[in-house]
């Protein structure tokens, strides 16, 4: 198709080239424009198949998990396997939705994700605000220890952290020596506190708060607004594209959320939707319809979310993600 | 109200310095950031220092001073040596394709070229799932008998793999699916940073007729190795610290083919061999935490001698 359009196009120049001798329009340069031409082609048609071929390694796992899904287990369980279901189902979604409380767990994460994406924003720009505009004393060496502590495998506090939590005084029926009772263990408040405030936001949110000019708080400090006013109603909507970006890489790191849940959440009704496979999949058996149902409903949530914010999260890490 | 703002203002200008204004609101803004990070950070990992001296139970109940032991009992406990080959093996095989990828696939969508957005999100996707999800998902797909991925060797010819189910492939199955889903993620990182470079250097070069691997390993390279040191920085952090996959796909096995330092730690701490190991654990991290802190400056001085 595109060799012909080249053939077709061939005698034109020629045409021209013989009423007006002009240098680029001999043959020789004809022919090679059209190699250039044809080379690009094969370049081009190389480019998307190969992105084409990655595409449908990378889709292809959700395919399969969303007809896995929706085939009834004598399809999922036969041999040769068949890439099309010919039958479609809903009893898995139905089986999952009977056997764990989903909607519990559900809200969990939701309230969990959601508290968590609130607070890391809000109070980590406030701290990454007073780290690169108010400069108090010792600024840095705070700043310093906290991102220090970033290297820091989570292992290493897991017990120490159980044992807080256990012991906060006044949850769950501690007294203020936070003895007496199971503190924050098995109470959603286990997962929310200590995740709240990272230093990974601050750290990000800095980036923002840096690039911006330092006199334009002069000018409203002058007409009397304290710090409070300058933070919320200068600076503040200024960062708001960091802000959209750390929000996605919050709410993901929080729907993801798995192993400390798991240590910290027992009961079923308390526990989050990535603690949901649990149920299907035990040492005896791995029941894989209602598995491929779940992991479904885990990931529409974050792909709409995905979807709807593709926008700034690009340009987000373009502004802040990687000066150092 | 207006005379009373006012009188306080006077009296905080005659009462504090501007210095003194100025640390007082910073505290103040800081204050929610310091406590959490008080609380959940430091004073757990003070905790973990002294914790790794004792012979303890998770709840710092009957404690026994040992000194040093756990730490010694660290290098002599097989086990652990096998978590860390095995993650130092991982690390190998997962940070390069992770990377090298990655950075094929932002080459591949950092360009106008009419539907290039559609794969960037199609790349991309697997990053937003949950490790949880895509794990069991792939522990379906690497299923030995009803698994797509033997369905798709079958379609070529080739015999069916034993994937996680053999000690010789369940590493390699592993690093598999954690590269399918880490790629995404770097390649945003990747598109970011070439968006973020000069133009005018590659119309330059391509006027000058560099071709295209002459102008990625030139021109691209070079610039973009401030990013890579931090892609590869962060994803080495990510890849020691390999926990949920294996939750879900492995369990540390088969043989302990796929036991990773975390998983073995968590196990030690509240796993089925929890007990009287909670110190032990502690130690166990620790020296996790050393091996990684030495691979890091390993990496850095690496970096200095490639960017200067």
């Amino acid at each position: 198709m595109t060799e012909l359009k080249a053939n077709t196009a061939l005698p034109a120049p020629q045409d021209a080239a013989a009423q007006t001798p002009a240098p680029q329009l001999d043959p020789d340069a004809v022919r090679a424009r059209r190699k250039r031409k044809a080379v690009r082609i094969v370049y081009l048609v190389l480019i998307y198949f190969v992105m084409s071929f990655l595409a449908l390694a990378m889709v292809l796992p959700f395919y399969w998990s969303l007809i896995t899904s929706l085939r009834p287990d004598s399809e999922i369980y036969a041999l040769p396997i068949t890439w099309f279901p010919s039958s479609f189902t809903i009893e898995h979604y139905t089986y999952v939705f009977e056997t764990i409380p989903f909607w519990n767990m559900l809200a969990n994460s939701l309230i969990t994700t959601l508290v968590g994406v609130f607070t890391n924003l809000f109070f980590g720009s406030l701290a990454a605000y007073a780290f690169s505009k108010i400069r108090f004393t010792g600024h840095k060496i705070i700043f310093n220890i906290m991102l220090l502590s970033m290297m820091v495998p989570g292992v290493i506090t897991l017990i120490p952290t159980f044992y807080v939590l256990l012991h906060f005084p006044f949850a769950g029926g501690n007294d203020i020596l936070g003895n007496g009772g199971i503190g924050f263990y098995d109470n959603l408040g286990a997962v929310i506190l200590p995740g709240c405030i990272g230093v990974y936001g601050i750290f990000f949110m800095r980036q923002f708060f840096a690039s911006l000019p330092d006199d334009l708080a002069e000018s409203a400090r002058l007409d009397g607004a304290n710090d409070f006013t300058i933070f919320f109603r200068i600076y503040l909507p200024l960062v708001i594209p960091g802000l959209l970006t750390l929000g996605i890489f919050t709410f993901q790191s929080g729907w993801n959320n798995f192993m400390w849940p798991n240590i910290v959440l027992q009961s079923p009704q308390n526990q989050l939707l990535t603690m949901a496979f649990k149920f299907f999949k035990t040492t005896l058996s791995t029941d894989y319809g209602p598995l491929m149902a779940i992991s479904i409903l885990m990931s529409i949530p974050i792909v709409i979310i995905f979807i709807l914010m593709q926008k700034y999260f690009i340009r987000g890490v373009a502004l802040g993600g990687i000066k150092d | 109200m207006q005379e009373a703002q006012s009188v306080s203002v006077k009296k905080k200008r005659k009462g504090l310095t501007l210095k003194a204004q100025r640390n007082l609101i910073g505290y103040l803004f800081v204050l929610p950031a310091l406590l959490i990070f008080c609380i959940f950070v430091l004073i757990p990992l003070i905790m973990s220092v002294y914790l790794s001296f004792f012979e303890s139970d998770m709840f710092f109940l009957s404690m026994e001073y040992v000194g040093f032991d756990n730490f010694a009992q660290v290098f002599q406990d097989s086990l652990y040596w096998t978590s860390i080959l095995n993650i130092l093996c991982y690390t190998l095989m997962a940070v390069p394709m992770n990377i090298i990828l990655s950075m094929i696939l932002a080459l591949l969508v950092n360009s106008d070229r009419r539907g290039v957005k559609a794969y960037r999100f199609l790349f991309y996707l697997p990053s937003v799932t949950s490790t949880v999800a895509a794990s069991t998902v792939w522990l379906w797909m690497m299923n030995t008998s009803y698994g797509l991925l033997n369905d798709i060797f079958a379609l070529f010819g080739l015999p069916g793999g034993t994937w996680l189910t053999h000690s010789s492939t369940a590493l390699v199955s592993v690093t598999l699916v954690t590269v399918w889903q880490g790629v995404g993620a770097n390649m945003i990182i990747f598109v970011a940073a070439l968006q973020n470079m000069p133009t005018q250097v590659y119309e330059a070069a391509k006027l000058d007729g560099a071709g295209p691997l002459t102008i990625f390993f030139r021109i691209t390279f070079p610039l973009i190795a401030p990013t890579m040191y931090f892609i590869l920085t962060m994803t080495l952090i990510g890849a020691f610290q390999l926990y949920d996959q294996i939750y879900v796909l492995t369990s540390g096995g088969p043989a302990n083919a796929t036991l990773t330092p975390v998983y073995l730690i968590w196990q030690n701490s509240f796993g089925t061999n929890a007990g009287r190991q909670a110190g032990y654990a502690a130690a166990q991290a620790f020296v996790l935490f050393l091996i990684i802190m030495i691979v890091n400056l390993l990496i850095r001085r690496l970096d200095k001698k490639v960017n200067g």
